[in-house]
Order: structure tokens, then sequence, then C-alpha cells
């Protein structure tokens, strides 16, 4: 198998705090992946460099052979990732399909002039993102709530939607930042199904961080353990979660 | 020697700005908004004076202390009523909005009470002018008074915030709110009590701004309303000491381009400064830096 | 039957537009029959200029989610720009419609040129601070529209900013600008129908453009800048864009102005800040976002204040009450919590009455 992602001494500080410090990583092609930690061990910083919100001090990102660094956020969602964030951040004011849909933008395109003159690309077009962002929702099981506005959307399926646009980019990598926070246990364990759904269908790398160790255990298939924003162990699931020293790291002393 | 009379009437009215200035930047750094209806609160204020003064025949600085009490009064009802309601809103548009329409009504409220004629204030200032190099430069005690009066008003304002316990709520609630409300910090009563200060400073600048500028009329408070916004941003906003400057500065540069430039050109040549300002450094002179948190 | 999104939208557009041109129809009548006051028939022109304004506004405002306070000094760039052309070319170009269709397109380009401009720190700032430098910019273009002296002769433009005078025009010059008198003499091209028009075409782009690809992106960035970045979208290419088509509509919306009164000039309060919070009013009372609220809220709000004299002098103030309150009553949370609750409790109330009756 070969790597989807290769992550080398990566470092970031902000005022002399260092936030993420000398962290590596590797994930292979279709893993599910995970990244757990206590609270500010700098799990999200990690997501944030990824995804170029920061820009690292040191290191290297290659995402498929292909180097990450120094591209901003447009540029990296185009090179292939894509991401949900912890504060759930949807567009509100839109129609859940139409959150999917500008998912889709840069994969099916008109001109601006031929969208506000309605010329037949426009309708082409806009019939097969129709038909690709329904293809999406039925996935995650969406479908029938394909015209309500996101922000009326109960807690649970705002998540869904979420990963649902972020698919619509077509990553090779998708980033889910707690994707189980504030669900309940029946829905996190729809939820886990839904993403080992999501990997198999659509043949998807992912990398999730996340508290719920149920949900880590029960899909992930590899984990790296962050503390003080430094890789603290890394490897296979259950040899990591057995291991006394991330017990300690999440327990205290 | 005509160019260290503009100097300092630049001086003079850069003063005026730089307590409006205060008012503006209190009331950003706190509670994050632009209080569009500052600068109406001026020209109320230099209404009340004058009706105390003319009508009631009040002393000046009596009709000055109950300026700044109705002020006050404004400035703590204004906030409760319009802005409280959207400190949550999800749009940070709706309470910028609402201050327009809040400017809007004192606006015409002091139309309607007032009427749309010019009133002639009559100055706060009995001080004489200091005429040096036989005549050649006047300094008028308008000026002299305006310069000192805003520098106490720095000088204790720094101090307030500084050493008081209200004062370090202040900077509490500006950094935090969730934290100060948290800490067991009155988040609401410091926040009024910010606009309260800011009013009763924008009464003092009202009685300053009017005895340099005797024509008041209901619209009087807008242009030195923005101007001092715009003084705030280029002092950076949030910094007691950059409203000084940046008043003093736009004050500076508007006497000197109305004298050297075009006096119809001034405020173009204010604005432009602001643009260029925003531009190089969007946090003003003094101000901080604010990231958004992902 | 297959019920799309994109259907429904349009069938929303069609009935705008169809408003439009019923009342349209109904003033033209009204008009062809006399019963049309003659200070009413003055308005007409006014009011296409303002629904235009009030929509290219809106796009800003309600689509993109950014408060512009600048944007009658757009409509002064267009104003001035088209009269310009006009006058020059009246003795050369008598076609008036032709003359008047490449005025417009000079306006509209200048002004375009303009917001684009302003768009540039508009990528930079955010909220208040932007609101606060368009306002700026609108009051740079109106300071330096008052002092400009414009004169064309033989020779080519002479332009001073002193007075007419310094221009030194030969004999056969004009002055085309003369400071605060600004421009007098444009050819009066404009009338109810082009103004008609014109609106119907500011609603058929701007409509389209916000129910198209584009338009979802630049919603996006208005609900989430963050998110719209994450999948992708270039934020400074659409805020630009945005900027500059409201502009641009603004310019167009000036282009009728200059060529529907006698004079133009840039002083008192027709292009100052005032004159776009008013424009903003009327945005707000029609509803944030809501295009075809713009285009309503516009033509009751002009027409209002005539029918009513009585309320004139109280005008600005009832209009300052209501704006606050609408923004209260939209905005809050808490009033957002009471309306829901509200909504629930009629519903209710429906529903239970709708099964009493199926019993």
């Amino acid at each position: 198998m070969t790597n989807m992602l290769e992550v080398s001494n990566l470092s970031i500080s902000f005022g002399g705090l260092k936030a993420v410090n000398d962290f590596s990583m590797t994930i292979k092609k279709g893993q599910l992946y995970g990244l757990i930690g206590p609270n500010g061990a700098g799990k999200t910083t990690v997501f944030n460099l990824l995804t170029g919100v920061y820009k690292a001090d040191k290191g290297k990102i290659i995402l498929d052979g292909k180097s990450l660094l120094g591209l901003n956020t447009i540029e990296i969602n185009k090179a292939g990732i894509a991401r949900t964030f912890q504060n759930i951040r949807l567009f509100k004011e839109l129609s859940v399909i139409d959150n999917v849909k500008v998912g889709l933008h840069n994969h099916h395109k008109y001109s601006t002039l031929e969208g506000v003159l309605r010329l037949p690309r426009f309708f082409k077009v806009e019939k097969e993102m129709q038909e690709r962002a329904m293809d999406l929702l039925r996935v995650m099981g969406l479908d029938g709530e394909a015209n309500v506005i996101a922000a009326n959307l109960p807690y649970g399926k705002q998540r869904k939607l979420e990963i649902a646009r972020a698919l619509a980019t077509n990553p090779k990598l998708l980033l889910l930042d707690e994707p189980a926070a504030g669900m309940n246990p029946n829905e996190t364990e729809e939820l886990m199904e839904t993403i080992r759904f999501v990997r198999d269908r659509f043949d998807m790398t992912i990398l999730l961080i996340e508290h719920d160790m149920r949900l880590v255990g029960g899909i992930c298939e590899e984990i790296t353990v962050l503390n003080f924003g430094q890789v603290l162990t890394q490897g296979v699931t259950s040899e990591v979660l057995n291991d006394p020293q991330v017990i300690t790291a999440y327990l205290g002393e | 020697m005509s160019f260290l009379n503009y100097l300092i009437n630049g001086l003079s009215l850069g003063s005026v700005y730089a307590i409006i200035a205060l008012g503006y930047t209190m009331v950003y750094g706190i509670a994050k908004m632009l209080n569009f209806a500052h600068g109406d609160i001026i020209m109320v204020g230099a209404y009340i004076i004058f009706n105390c003064m003319n009508g009631l025949g009040m002393p000046p600085l009596v009709a000055i202390l109950a300026a700044m009490a109705l002020c006050t009064v404004l400035g703590i009802v204004i906030e409760k009523v319009a802005y409280r309601p959207l400190r949550n809103a999800s749009s940070s548009l709706a309470v910028l909005i609402t201050a327009i329409g809040v400017s809007y009504l004192l606006q015409n409220v002091a139309l309607l009470i007032f009427g749309a004629d010019t009133k002639s204030f009559s100055s706060v200032v009995s001080l004489e002018a200091i005429k040096l190099f036989d005549g050649q430069l006047t300094i008028t005690g308008e000026a002299i008074v305006t310069i000192v009066v805003c520098i106490v008003i720095m000088v204790g304002l720094t101090l307030f915030v500084n050493k008081t316990k209200a004062g370090q709520a202040m900077q509490a609630v500006s950094e935090d709110k969730g934290a100060a409300q948290l800490m067991g910090i009155n988040v609401n009563g410091t926040i009024a009590l910010t606009f309260a200060i800011g009013s009763a400073l924008a009464a003092v600048a009202g009685a300053l701004m009017c005895s340099a500028y005797p024509n008041l009329t209901p619209y009087s408070g807008t242009m030195p309303g923005i101007k001092a916004f715009v003084a705030a941003v280029f002092g950076g906003i949030g910094s007691i000491p950059g409203a000084m400057v940046g008043g003093l500065v736009i004050g500076v540069i508007e006497i000197l381009g109305k004298a050297y430039i075009s006096s119809q050109l001034a405020d173009a040549i204010v604005f432009a400064i602001l643009v260029v300002v925003l531009l190089v450094k969007p946090t003003g002179l003094l101000g901080k830096n604010i990231q958004e948190k992902v | 039957m297959k019920k799309t999104g994109l259907s429904k939208t349009t069938r929303s557009n069609f009935i705008t537009y169809g408003i439009v041109i019923v009342l349209a129809a109904i003033m033209y009548i009204l008009q062809l029959t006399g019963i049309l006051s003659s200070s009413m028939q003055g308005f007409l022109v006014p009011m296409c200029i303002y629904v235009i304004m009030a929509v290219s506004l809106n796009l800003v405002v309600g689509i993109l989610g950014e408060l512009s306070l600048g944007h009658a000094g757009f409509m002064c760039v267009g104003a001035y720009t088209s009269a310009i052309f006009s006058k020059c070319m009246e003795s050369t170009l008598t076609f008036a419609p032709l003359r008047f269709g490449i005025a417009i397109l000079i306006g509209a380009a200048c002004a375009a040129i303009f917001g684009m401009l302003i768009g540039i720190p508009v990528l930079r700032l955010k909220g208040d601070y932007l609101a606060i430098v368009t306002l700026a910019f609108g009051e740079i273009i109106k300071n330096i529209c008052n002092v400009i002296n414009l004169g064309l002769d033989s020779e080519g433009f002479h332009l001073s900013l002193k007075n007419s005078t310094e221009l030194g025009l030969a004999e056969d010059g004009m002055i085309i600008i003369k400071g605060a008198q600004g421009i007098s003499g444009t050819p009066k091209d404009s009338n109810f129908l082009i103004g008609v028009v014109l609106v119907l075409v500011t609603l058929f782009v701007v409509l389209n453009l916000i129910n198209s690809r584009d338009g979802r992106a630049i919603m996006s960035i208005r609900d989430n800048r963050i998110a719209a970045e994450s999948i992708g979208i270039n934020i400074t290419k659409y805020k630009l864009m945005v900027f500059t088509i409201s502009a641009a509509f603004a310019g167009v919306a000036g282009a009728l102005y200059s060529h529907n009164f006698a004079t133009l000039t840039a002083t008192g309060d027709k292009f100052n800040y005032n004159a776009s919070i008013m424009i903003l009013v009327y945005v707000v009372l029609g509803g944030i976002g809501n295009i075809r609220g713009s285009v309503i809220a516009t033509i009751i709000l002009y027409i209002l204040p005539e029918k009513l004299r009585f309320l004139s002098d109280y005008r600005m103030l009832v209009y300052a009450i209501v704006l606050i309150i609408v923004m209260l009553y939209n905005w809050s949370p808490k009033m957002k919590e009471y309306r829901a609750i509200a909504k629930a409790k009629i519903k209710e109330r429906f529903g239970r009455k709708k099964e009493e009756k199926a019993v």
C-alpha cells in the first residue's frame, strides 16, 4: 500500500509556546486513522496546519506524493484535503442541498456570464450538480431534508451535512474534527457505520480527531496520540490504547 | 507665523476629535460595535448646553454638568434598548445598522424639538485670547481650554482604566466577555458604564466644539463623529493613547489641508488617510492584532 | 411531478419581474390618462433610480453580507461620467437612444472600476471597518466631484481644481463641469420606460447571479468564510465581483439620474453618505437579502411621504424608529426565540382546528 499522507517534523509555535512540535505521521491510502490526545494537546492545530489555516514554522506535508508546503487553504482543498470543523461551520442560511452544491463548486463549472444569461450550459451543469448533490445526501441519509435550511437541521444531521459538503469537493483525504461530539451513543454508533461506509464507497482515506474512545477503538486502524504538541506514541489502535503511557496522559498521574 | 496659528487651531480641533474618539474607542474595545450614534450625542449635548445657558440662564459649568448627566442617561438608555438585545446576534451588521437608525432618530428628534435653523452657540470659555509676537500669533481661550481639558481627560481615563476596579473590569470584558462573566464581573453593567463615560465625554466635546465653531444644527454631530471615528481607527481602536494621537493628527491634517491645499478637499484628505492607514496597517498605529479562531 | 429547486426560484423571479411590469403599466396608464399629478410624474424616474440602487446595494449587504455606506458615491461616478459623455457627444451623436445607451454603459463601467478599487481594501477589512472605508470612499468621490472644473475646446480637455476661468478655454470652448455648480444642460434622455427597462435588467442580472453557482459561493462566504475557504471557494474573486457588479448598477442609476435633471451637482444630500444610508433603509425595511422586498420597500417608501403630506415632517423620524424596530425584531436572538415559540403555538392551534374540522 502506498502512502496518502506523509507529515514530517511539523512544528508551529504561538508567541513562544510550541503548540505542535516535531510532529510526524504517515497515513496509508484507504486507511481510517485516528488522532487522539487530551484537551489542548494540539490536535486541531494539526488540522489547521494540514489545511493551510496556519503556516508551519518547519516540517513537510506530502499528500499523495505532492508537497503541500506554502499552499493556502483553497489550493490545499483543490489538492485533495477536505475537512469538517469541531464547532460546526455550515452555511446556515442556505438549504441543505445548496450547502453540498457549494462543495461541488470547483468540479462543476460554468462561467458567470453563462449563469446570468441562463445559457444552455447553465442548465446542463446545474442538473449534474443537482444529481451529484442528491447522491451525496442519500449516502449521508439527508436526502429527505434536501430543501431544509441548514440551520434548522438537528445537531447530528448538521455534522453529517458537513461531511457531505466535504465529500462534495472530491477529496483524497478527509479530515473529521470530533465528528461524534455532542452525539448520544446511538447516534455515535450510526456515525461509525457512516464513516466506514464512506471509506469503502469512495475509497477514501480518513483522518479523524475524536474523544470518544469507543468510536476510535471501533473504526480506526491506526492512531497517533498527541500530548503537549508532541507525538506520545503511534501505531495499531489496540496496542496504543493499552499503552500505559497513553492511559497516564489521559488520566494524569 | 500663520503656520503656527494653523497648527494650534489644528491641535485644538484635534483635541475635540480625541475626546470624541475616546468614546468610540472605548465602546468599540468593549462592546465590539461601531456606535454610529456617538456623534449625534455630541449634538444633543451641545443643544442641552445651549438651552440651559440661553433659555435657563445657567452658568456654563452648570450647563455642561447638566448636559453630561443627561447624555449619560441617554447613552445608557440607547445601549439598553437598542444595542444590548443585538449583542449576540448572528450578524454583526445588525447592531451597526441599528446604530445608524439611532443616529437618525436622534437627529430627527432634535430637528422636531429644536428646529432646523442654525443656533449660534455662545462660548462656554471666558478665557481671554493670548497674543504673542506683537499679535501675530493668537491663541484663543477656547483652544487653550480644549487642549488642557483633553489632556486632563486622557490622563484621568488612563488612571481610571488601569487603577480602579471598574476600569480593570472594562479591560477584562474587552479581552473576553465569557471569561469575565465567569470571573464574576457584571458584563452588562460594565458595558453600560462604558457607554455612560463615552456619552458624558461626548457632552464635553459638544461644549468645546461648539465654543470654537458656534453653528449648531441637528446635523452638527455627524461629520465630527465620523472624523473622530477615523481618528480612533487611525490611532488603533481600543487604545486610549491611540485615540489621543489619532485625534490630534487628524485635527492638524484637516486644518493644514484646509489652509494649504483646498478647503473643499480637506475632508477628502482626512478620509484618504483613513483608507491608506487601514490598507497599510489595518489595526491602526497603536492597536493590536486579533486573529479569528478556527 | 418532478419538483426541482430550480423551477421554484425561476417562478419566484418571474413573480418579481411581473410585479415590476404590472406596477409600471399601471403608472404608465395613469400618466397617459392624466390622473397622475405632475409631482408624481416627476417621481417616476427617480423611483426607478432608487429601485436599482436598492437592489444593487442588497447584493452587497444581503448576499455578500458586507455593509457598504458609499453606494451613492458610485452613483455619483456614473452620473458624472455619463453626463460628460453626453455633453461632449450631443452635437456629433444626435440619435438620443444610442447616445444614452453608450452613456449608461460608460457610467456603469466607470462606477465598476471604482467599485473594484474599493473592493481591494474590502479584501482585508471586515464589518465596521469596511463600512467606514466605503463611507470614506463615497465622501472622497463627492468632494472631488465638487472641485473639478472640466472644459473642452478644439485643443481637447482642460482640467482645473480651482475654478473655471483657470481652464484657459479657447473661444469655441465649452465648460462641462463647473466646480460645485456641476454639470448643466445634459440632454434629457431619461424617461420612465427606459427606467423600467433598466430596473428589469438589474433584477434579471442580480436574481440570476444569486441563483447560480456564483451566487451560492457568495452566500457561502457570507454565512461562513472559513468553511467556504476550506472547500475551495475563492473569496477574493467573489468579493471583488460583488463590489464591481453592485457599483456598475449604481453607475447605471447615476446615468439615469444625470440625464433626468437639468443640472447635476454633488453638493448637499444627493450623493453623500446620507443618501447611501437612505438606500440602506430601503434595503433593510425590504428585508436584507430579499431582492423583491427591496423593490417593494423602495416604491412604498418613495410614494408614501408624497401621498401623506402631513407625515413629511415626521418621515425621517418614522423611518428611524421603524428601522430600529425592524432590526430588533429580525435579528435579536431573544426575539427569534419568541417568534419561534409564537409560530409553534399558532401552528398548534391551527393544527387543532384542522383536526376538529376533520372530525
